[in-house]
């Protein structure tokens, strides 16, 4: 997912029984549904917990603009450039609605972007691959954008209502950035053989890593049991994989294209498919920044950072000249 | 030097001549800057036809903790909703 493995502090989950009357309240209100709005009490560690889990969230969708931009200065027509920097542009929103939402709790902005920048804070595991095709930005739009759909359509009735309420305005822009990935695909799949097997290249390249992007089984992890006492997860991460795989395996076939898994196929029984395990010593390695592009994709990041430094600056020097002007001088 | 810019709350009147509404916040360097980062970030899709924006610190806001006392008087109150007088059908509507 956008944020992956996230840990809580907690070593079990408290019952009722065993919580301060303070923090019982609080917990039964979100078992009622409520909202948890910002300067209302919380235990500390929901709101450590939110905000790992936010900004983790926002820096995904800041550094997943890197891979997709690569294609903007060579997308094939201009509507399809058009396109995908509109879609490039709505994830940068997406960063901003999530790093405000995360704000809320306490956290400035400039600290959240320093510990991206130190590789202190993650971000998916997924925008460490490379865009090496036009049809992988087909594949990242239906894949990848794809999956992330299927955890914040359920994020948007989470506990905590600026996360809530950023989800609402993300589900609203997402269904485009997929739809606008498979008809990348569609045209390259009814065009020439030599476009169809680009496709085919980036399925097979992008469909492990999607499968991934769920994170590893989390059915006996404590963290996974506290986030979803809290209402800020929804879903284990093997269903949330199970529904993807099972809404994304007919698209496949319509696209005439072949899902790179010997194992997949149809289970009448639990009327869903069984599949392979994806390789988890592929997905830790990338979490601990061996992957194919961490490297790269940290180093845009501090460049553009370090670069924007002189304009920042000097926004800032401009509106302190103009309120000095505004402001009649104090007498001294 | 690099300050980080100050937080603003972003209000945007929709299509149909509602109220503005707040839909979130985000940093820039003064008001001019602010309502055109807030054009880029919350009306990409003509979801508005004006914008307001304030210094989040400008914002006075009630206490969480004051949720009883100041909101309280209003529920012994229900003769303020209409639904609390039975009409009579024969009188029709009112
Ligand atoms: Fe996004
Ligand atoms: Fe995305
Ligand atoms: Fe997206």
């Amino acid at each position: 997912m956008y944020a992956q493995m996230v840990k809580t502090d907690a070593a079990r989950v408290k019952s009722l029984d065993e919580m301060e009357p303070v923090e019982r309240a609080f917990q039964e209100r979100i078992d009622a549904g409520q909202k948890i709005e910002p300067k209302e009490w919380m235990p500390e560690g929901y709101r450590k917990t939110l905000i790992r889990q936010i900004s983790q969230h926002a820096h995904s969708e800041i550094v997943g603009q890197l891979p997709e931009g690569n294609w903007i200065t060579r997308a094939p027509t201009l509507e399809r450039k058009a396109i995908l920097l509109a879609k490039v542009q709505d994830e940068a929103g997406h960063g901003l609605y999530l790093y405000c939402a995360a704000e809320t709790l306490g956290i400035s902005r400039d600290e959240m972007y320093g510990q991206l920048h130190s590789g202190k804070a993650k971000y998916s595991s997924i925008f460490n691959y490379p865009t090496l095709s036009w049809a992988d930005i087909g594949a990242v739009g239906w894949l990848v954008d794809g999956a992330a759909i299927m955890n914040q359509v359920p994020l948007q009735r989470c506990s905590y209502g600026p996360y809530a309420r950023a989800m609402v305005r993300i589900c609203k822009e997402e269904s485009f950035h997929q739809r606008q990935g498979f008809d990348i695909l569609t045209v390259l799949c009814k065009g020439s053989p030599e476009q169809k097997a680009m496709a085919q290249d980036a399925l097979n390249r992008w469909w492990w890593p999607s499968l991934m992007m769920f994170g590893p089984s989390d059915d006996a992890s404590v963290h996974s049991a506290q986030s979803m006492a809290w209402n800020i997860k929804q879903d284990s991460n093997d269903e949330l994989r199970q529904k993807f795989v099972d809404q994304t395996v007919p698209q496949a076939k319509f696209l005439g294209l072949t899902v790179p898994d010997p194992e997949l196929k149809w289970n009448d029984e639990k009327g869903g498919h069984d599949f392979g395990e994806p390789d988890w010593t592929e997905f830790f390695e990338v979490i601990a920044g061996n992957g194919p592009c961490n490297r790269e994709r940290l180093e845009a990041r501090r460049k553009a950072w370090d670069d924007g430094a002189w304009f920042r600056d000097g926004l800032t020097a401009h509106a302190e000249k103009h309120a000095a002007r505004k402001t009649p001088a104090a007498a001294v | 030097m690099t300050t980080e810019w100050p937080l603003w709350e972003v209000f945007i009147r929709g299509q149909h001549g509602l109220n503005h509404r707040h839909v979130g916040s985000l940093h820039a360097p003064d008001a001019k800057m602010a309502i055109h980062n807030a054009r880029d970030v919350y009306t990409r899709r003509n979801e508005g036809v004006s914008i307001w924006v304030v210094r989040s610190s400008d914002v006075v806001a009630s206490a969480p903790s004051d949720k009883g006392p100041l909101f309280d008087p209003a529920n012994s109150k229900v003769y303020r909703h209409p639904t609390f007088f039975d009409v009579p059908d024969e009188v029709g509507h009112m």
